[in-house]
């Protein structure tokens, strides 16, 4: 009698199994998420996904490289050729907009917006980034904060020194440092992106969040003395910046507060989860000098390609990515704050609670070097104003080019 | 040779500081290879590990799988499956090819070989999208025969140039008086050509191994999922787009290139052989 | 010998076919795109806007310094590969006995991607903690250098790399070019009472002629097309104010970045025309040499 029960335990096994396998389908994620934090998260998604949907095979198809720069080549060489993955990552705002939506290769998402309520959920400076021509076209799994001060607690207190708020008490401080030997401002630009990161917190502190906003729109003029004069206080701050910073990746500039070499790293907040990765916990944060009350947002988000090969497993993936439950699974992994403005705060370590008080209350204004204001060819042009710029510190001619680029992308007129 | 000691102690001297050269930035692999995260800095490259530590080398072939990273072994059985048919088919092609332009020059070979040989100079980077979507047309994207018709194609103009070069070198004498014992063009190949191939086919094996082993770009573009993927690849993703563990990048670049290096190690000197027989005409 | 011609014919057919598609057919997709203005994802009016592309690109300050540095890089990596591998070979040549150790060290570098050897040359070639720190300490303070972070040096430092990766061919060509000079023709020279130097000019150098002619295309071609290396050392933004950057970097950031895909066919389409300036001449001598000999 064993052997019979054990027998139709078996079958049922299998029963099961089948029945599992007959629901299951296949589903391709793609992204650069390849290791540590970002891995985690993606995996810990995977996992809730595998619980609530059996049987559906996830493929991983992640690449590695460049901040994304492999993964968007092989992306767009897959889409144009035809073989579009279920669902890829990719950022909010201008990125998504006009490389894939404008173009005509994404799935409008309003019928999820609705049925989740999401409208309510997410802050509407993040809706307005996430809509084009009256749709929504991608779910926000995290937000990161650009516009943020890391500093080595040591080093300020020995010499008595509180974040810098303006940008007149930043260059007084950095003075003082460098006169000292310390290195006032960390720098890794060997991805020149950084170096676009740390201006465009310059473009917000001189311009303030709507003069910053109105340079996407064309109500900002390039040719303006406001950009002019967050050219030369860029190019001052380059003067405290490390020497080798074009052969620092960012993690290696992170490196430089993390020994105490360096004493202040305008950067995101993955720089977070570098120190938490690497155990060291004598630093501090603040707003970047002239960027209070303003939230300088990026997010990775996901949408649905029209050709999506399996349509129904990429909306419940979707439906995932935007749920609370994904949303506190995923992103006190990555480092991240949810995009969400009802995520229990507990889960998450000291900074992104600080980081997800601020996201219900600052103004939200977007990235530039992550996507979300302007669209990839606009920020190749700047990328390009800037690597000449941060070696010849030629402000008329970067405002030129600065200025020319807006018009290449169609926004400004002169 | 009657040579003084000094003229010895000068070479060895010379020689040394060569290999020096050459040694350094695998010096620089090997050190930090074996060293644990928190102690590999760029900042401390020259130091020995404080404690050598394979912890890096087992992480950068089997992965993490907790954490969601993948090692490289998964993937070195998909760079055995596309180098060993990819090297056997381009060194073939290359070897007739060769043959043929080499030993039966008539009107218009020269011009041939000019047109083979011009495909070498393409930047790859500009043929990707027509690429795929030819392999797509052939239901080859996305596997390994279709990375593997990719690779015989490329490596086309290189062996070719290999061979014809090579070849030239075979006396004429041999070929005629093949020819007058009956033989047309593919049985001069077998009884004459053939038997003596074997320095230039190292050469041309040991070349296209190295090529398509370490191609990155083809590997990751046309075989677009990971479980077909080779080990380039593998060791492109195990450098985090934000957190980069150097000590397992370099652990897994070693890795990735053992299979060459050992290859140069053991066919070194046939690698030589065979250049010297291809070489200069006496 | 013209019977044959058709069975010489019919064995070159599979690579003229495959070659005539996936080389010269894509060169003219490549072609025909860069003529049209599709600088996007999806353009709905694809039209032929003539030269508007390639006259763009020369305007563009990055591409006249990628030319430049196209030049730079080969002027060193050529050379240098050359004289390091004679000077190489000349030595192991000499009958010492580890020949092999040596032989074996000096032909590893090829065995790595160039992805590998530029993670490896980056980290040595940082101006703080790298080579720069050893010179300090061995007292050649004068050979310190911004390496590829100072404009002024950039793609050199990429050459020097490059170097070091394929001296290692060019040394092992060189030697087996070395071994095949019949010892009878220095006997002769010494003979009549050469000096050694004379003897390597008038002797050696000559009939290395050919090593050095099929060399020079191996190491153009790879000048021609370097990618991997420069991403790898100086980042996928070409260094500082470009001085790393290169025409096939600029190609891919220009198409899978900026997603502007006839600009980077534009881009392809004049590097193929350099090519053809540079090699069909070149290729063209050295036929005609061999077929003189």
């Amino acid at each position: 009698m064993k052997a019979g029960r054990w027998i139709a335990g078996v079958l049922l096994g299998f029963a099961l199994a089948g029945l599992a396998l007959a629901q299951g389908g296949k589903l391709e994620i793609f992204s650069w998420w390849t290791t540590g934090g970002e891995a985690a998260g993606l995996f810990k998604l995977f996992e809730i996904y595998k619980q609530k949907h059996p049987g559906v095979e996830i493929i991983n198809a992640a690449v590695a490289g460049g901040a994304g720069s492999n993964a968007k080549a092989v992306l767009k060489t897959r889409m144009l050729g035809g073989d579009p993955p279920d669902s890829f990552q990719v950022h909010m705002g201008h990125e998504l907009i006009d490389t894939w939506v404008t173009t005509g290769f994404m799935e409008p998402l309003d019928q999820l917006y609705r049925e989740y309520g999401w409208e309510k959920v997410f802050p509407q400076g993040v809706l307005e980034l996430l809509k084009w021509n009256g749709h929504y076209w991608s779910v926000p799994a995290n937000i990161h904060r650009a516009n943020v001060l890391w500093y080595n607690k040591a080093i300020f207190e020995k010499y008595g020194l509180k974040p810098p708020k303006t940008y007149e008490e930043f260059f007084s401080i950095a003075e003082k440092l460098k006169k000292d030997g310390i290195i006032p401002l960390a720098l890794g630009d060997n991805g020149i992106w950084a170096s676009t990161h740390l201006f465009e917190t310059v473009l917000i502190g001189t311009l303030g969040p709507e003069g910053y906003k109105g340079l996407w729109t064309g109500r900002t003029v390039w040719r303006g003395p406001g950009v002019k004069k967050a050219l030369e206080t860029f190019a001052r701050m380059l003067d405290y910046v490390n020497p080798d910073h074009a052969a620092r990746s960012w993690d290696q500039a992170n490196d430089l507060i993390i020994q105490g070499k360096a004493a202040m790293y305008i950067h995101g907040d993955w720089v977070n989860a570098d120190y938490l990765a690497k155990k060291f916990s004598g630093y501090g944060w603040a707003p970047a000098p002239g960027n209070y009350g303003v939230y300088d947002a990026l997010s990775d988000t996901f949408g649905l390609p029209k050709k999506a090969p399996h349509r129904k497993e990429a909306i419940w993936w979707l439906e995932l990515v935007g749920s609370k439950e994904g949303q506190e699974a995923f992103n006190p992994l990555k480092g991240s704050i949810c995009a969400r403005t009802d995520c229990d705060p507990k889960l998450f370590n000291p900074y992104l609670q600080w980081a997800m008080q601020r996201w219900k209350t600052d103004t939200i204004v977007p990235s530039l070097a992550h996507g979300a204001a302007a669209k990839e060819s606009w920020l190749a042009a700047i990328n390009d104003t800037m690597s000449l710029f941060v070696t010849n510190r030629n402000v008329a001619q970067a405002q030129n080019m600065l200025a020319q680029a807006c018009v290449d992308a169609g926004v400004c007129t002169r | 040779m009657r040579r003084r000691p000094f003229f010895w102690l000068l070479v060895y001297l010379a020689l040394s500081l060569l290999a020096v050269f050459y040694l350094v930035p695998i010096y620089v692999l090997v050190v930090n290879a074996l060293k644990d995260y928190r102690e590999v800095s760029v900042e401390a490259m020259w130091r020995l590990p404080a404690h050598l530590s394979l912890a890096s080398f087992a992480k950068a072939w089997f992965g993490d799988p907790a954490s969601g990273m993948t090692g490289l072994g998964q993937n070195f059985l998909n760079s055995v499956k596309l180098v060993v048919p990819a090297v056997i088919l381009s060194v073939l092609l290359g070897s007739i090819n060769g043959y043929v332009l080499a030993q039966w020059r008539f009107r218009g070979s020269e011009t041939l070989f000019f047109l083979l040989l011009f495909g070498m100079f393409i930047p790859y980077q500009s043929i990707l999208i027509p690429l795929v979507k030819v392999l797509m047309a052939l239901h080859l994207y996305g596997t390994i025969p279709g990375l593997v018709l990719t690779h015989v194609v490329y490596g086309i103009p290189i062996t070719t140039l290999i061979f014809r070069n090579y070849y030239a070198q075979i006396p004429r004498e041999l070929v005629d008086a093949a020819q007058i014992d009956g033989a047309a063009v593919l049985g001069v190949y077998r009884h004459v050509i053939l038997p003596l191939s074997a320095p230039g086919t190292v050469v041309a094996v040991i070349w296209q191994f190295t090529q398509i082993w370490n191609d990155f770009l083809f590997g990751v573009v046309i075989t677009n999922k990971p479980d077909v993927q080779p080990i380039t690849v593998a060791l492109n993703n195990l450098a985090g787009s934000f957190i980069v563990e150097w000590n397992v990048q370099m652990a897994g670049a070693l890795l990735a290139a053992l299979p060459t290096l050992l290859v140069y190690v053991f066919m070194g000197r046939y690698f030589i052989r065979g250049l010297l027989a291809g070489s200069v005409k006496g | 010998m013209r019977r044959y011609r058709r069975v010489a014919f019919l064995l070159l057919a599979p690579s003229l076919l495959l070659i005539a598609l996936f080389v010269y057919g894509f060169i003219a997709w490549t072609g025909w795109l860069s003529l049209t203005n599709q600088n996007d994802l999806f353009v709905p009016h694809v039209r032929f806007v003539g030269l508007s592309n390639y006259l763009r690109l020369f305007h563009h300050p990055r591409f006249l310094i990628d030319l430049k540095n196209t030049l730079t890089f080969s002027l060193i990596f050529i050379p240098g590969s050359l004289v390091l591998g004679l000077v190489g070979a000349l030595l192991l040549n000499t009958g010492v006995r580890a020949e092999g150790l040596f032989r074996t060290v000096f032909l590893m570098p090829m065995a790595l991607s160039f992805i590998v050897t530029g993670v490896a040359w980056r980290w040595l070639m940082n101006p703080t903690s790298g080579l720069n720190l050893i010179f300090d300490a061995l007292g050649l303070g004068f050979l310190k250098s911004g390496w590829y972070t100072d404009p002024a040096v950039g793609i050199k430092a990429v050459a020097l790399a490059a170097v070091w990766q394929l001296s290692g061919y060019t040394m092992a060509l060189y030697l087996a070019g070395l071994r095949a000079i019949p010892q009878v023709f220095y006997e002769a020279a010494e003979v009549d009472g050469a000096s050694p130097w004379q003897a390597f000019r008038y002797i050696t150098l000559p009939l290395l002629t050919p090593v050095t002619l099929s060399a020079v295309i191996v190491l153009g071609h790879i000048s021609l097309k370097i990618f991997d290396l420069v991403i790898a050392i100086a980042g996928i933004s070409g260094g500082p104010a470009f001085s790393s950057d290169v025409p096939a970097l600029f190609m891919f950031v220009t198409t899978f970045q900026a997603n502007r895909f006839a600009q980077g066919a534009a881009i392809s389409i004049v590097l193929l025309v350099l090519v053809s300036f540079l090699v069909i001449p070149y290729l063209y001598w050295s036929l005609r040499r061999e077929v003189a000999e």
